[in-house]
């Protein structure tokens, strides 16, 4: 297939940055969306240009590094996969594709498509752990029953990769989807009881400070999140909350 | 409890509660307009008593007026809020691939909303406020004696114009309420076993409630 990429180029964060038009020829439709840039990529070096800056890591779905916002949207057109699970056989030959960082005042460019999550990082810092003996003397987790349906959706929200999908597809790029799935993978658990008021609090405080926006429920989150977090993590979230704020 | 409108949940439930409460007055309206097709009779009497009663006049009126400056004004705060969340957008962005396009343009029908809410006080707020507290008269009758709330009514819907713009407001209301109605619920955090139901229930309400609204005027406009 040959293409043209139309790619978001901005050398750092201070640079304004602009979109840049670039073609690729004889891709493969077996290739991955990211064995397609590193074709670009190759193609640029060779003419000693800059090569084009993007995450990625594992390139098996499973790491939550990559990220893109592909013909307007996160991880491309196919559902349920990320960016570097994406192969080129959803395009067509000929086709002109838009590839833009996710874009959200709380993940700022760093260079090029690279933008800096660590505001997830920080959320998560605020609240998305437990604290349990691990000095020798742990307890065994069977040991505490958990009901099937309870461990089942606290597995489902724990498959959250946090790679930001959510947001960059939101309009109000709200992180509720990420959030909502951190509080409940706890919040569903024994486990995760003892510090569950502090944590709801404390992370959507965290979130709320980092400039995230507002949640309109347009379900825009669950549908682009290559991992299929449902928005019912996002009601357990807003009750934890209001419970939390009511009790102090 | 301390400082819940500086959060973004707490921002949203409150949202959400005026709009439950706003869609639930709007059952009591649209309730006492469908009456004036049926009986002129029992339209007067009941827009007498609403129009005169002091819990209503004085407490629940209040309270509804609240309630919708509260819903406009947070929208827009939430909206300026959401607008600064992202400041680059994006080049090239398919929002139909994963939202519906209510869901997205709230504050566009909002704004056609307030538009309407505009123009209804000055057909029907402001000339009762005039009659009732200005002129002082709570008698409720036209000088033959009879009730005027009929007559008045009927009077708005002669000017084909006016019925127009009722309609198309009421386009709007439905779009608001397509996604409005499930998204409360979702805002407050019920989200269960009943959602799907009540889904289904909240489309409902949204197309029948505006179109029934819509009836109404177009009923008052072939029978003047
Ligand atoms: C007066 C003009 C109005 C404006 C400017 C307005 C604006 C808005 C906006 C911007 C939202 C989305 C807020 C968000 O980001 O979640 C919203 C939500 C909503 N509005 Fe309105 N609105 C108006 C009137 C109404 C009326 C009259 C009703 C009902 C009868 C209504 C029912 C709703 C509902 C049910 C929601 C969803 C609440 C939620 O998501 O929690 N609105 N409105
Ligand atoms: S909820 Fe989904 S889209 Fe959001 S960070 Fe987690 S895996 Fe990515
Ligand atoms: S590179 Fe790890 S999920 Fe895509």
């Amino acid at each position: 297939m040959n293409l043209t990429l139309k790619i978001w180029r901005q050398k750092n964060a201070n640079d304004k940055g602009k979109m840049v038009d670039y073609k690729v020829n004889d891709i493969s439709p077996d290739m991955s969306f990211l064995e397609m840039l590193d074709v670009l990529n190759e193609q640029l070096v060779n003419k000693g240009e800059e090569p084009v800056a993007f995450d990625h890591d594992c390139r098996e779905g499973i790491c939550g590094m990559c990220s893109l916002y592909i013909n307007g949207e996160a991880h491309g057109p196919d559902r349920g996969v990320t960016t570097c699970q994406l192969h080129m056989r959803m395009f067509k030959d000929g086709d002109t594709i838009y590839i833009e960082p996710f874009r959200a005042k709380a993940f700022p460019v760093i260079k090029d498509l690279i933008v800096d999550r660590s505001s997830f990082d920080r959320i998560q810092h605020a609240g998305g752990f437990i604290s349990v003996n691990t000095s020798g003397n742990t307890i065994d987790a069977n040991a505490i029953p958990v009901n099937k349906h309870d461990a089942d959706d606290a597995f489902s929200a724990a498959t959250c990769i946090g790679c930001g999908a959510c947001v960059a597809s939101c309009k109000n790029s709200s992180a509720m989807l990420y959030v909502g799935a951190k509080v409940s993978q706890f919040a569903l658990l024994p486990q995760g009881k003892i510090e569950a008021t502090d944590r709801v609090l404390n992370m959507v405080k965290q979130m709320d400070e980092e400039g995230f926006g507002n949640c309109t429920n347009t379900g825009a989150c669950e549908v682009e999140c290559p991992k299929g977090i449902s928005l019912e993590n996002i009601a357990r979230m807003n009750r934890e909350y209001l419970s939390a704020a009511l009790k102090g | 409890m301390s400082g819940i409108l500086n959060s973004s949940i707490g921002r949203k439930f409150a949202m959400a509660l005026s709009a439950l409460f706003l869609m639930i007055f709007l059952l009591q309206h649209f309730t006492i307009n469908l009456l004036s097709v049926f009986s002129e009779d029992t339209f007067n009497s009941v827009s007498h008593f609403m129009g005169t009663f002091w819990l209503v006049q004085y407490v629940f009126q209040p309270i509804l007026i609240f309630g919708v400056i509260f819903h406009f004004v947070m929208g827009f705060v939430l909206e300026v809020k959401n607008r600064n969340a992202r400041q680059i957008s994006y080049a090239k962005n398919n929002g139909s691939a994963n939202s519906s396009w209510m869901s997205r343009n709230m504050i566009w029908s909002g704004l056609a909303i307030l538009a309407f809410i505009g123009l209804h006080f000055y057909d029907f707020w402001f000339p009762e406020i005039n009659t009732k507290f200005i002129q002082g008269d709570m008698s409720g009758l036209l000088p033959n004696g009879e009730y005027r709330y009929f007559e008045e009514l009927q009077h708005k819907f002669v000017d084909v114009w006016r019925v127009v713009l009722y309609c198309i407001a009421f386009v709007f209301l439905a779009l608001h309420l397509l996604h409005g109605f499930s998204s409360a619920f979702q805002s407050t955090g019920a989200n269960n076993k009943y959602t799907k139901g009540l889904q289904g229930f909240g489309k409902a309400y949204a197309i029948i409630i505006p179109l029934g609204f819509v009836f109404i005027a177009l009923f008052h406009y072939f029978n003047h």
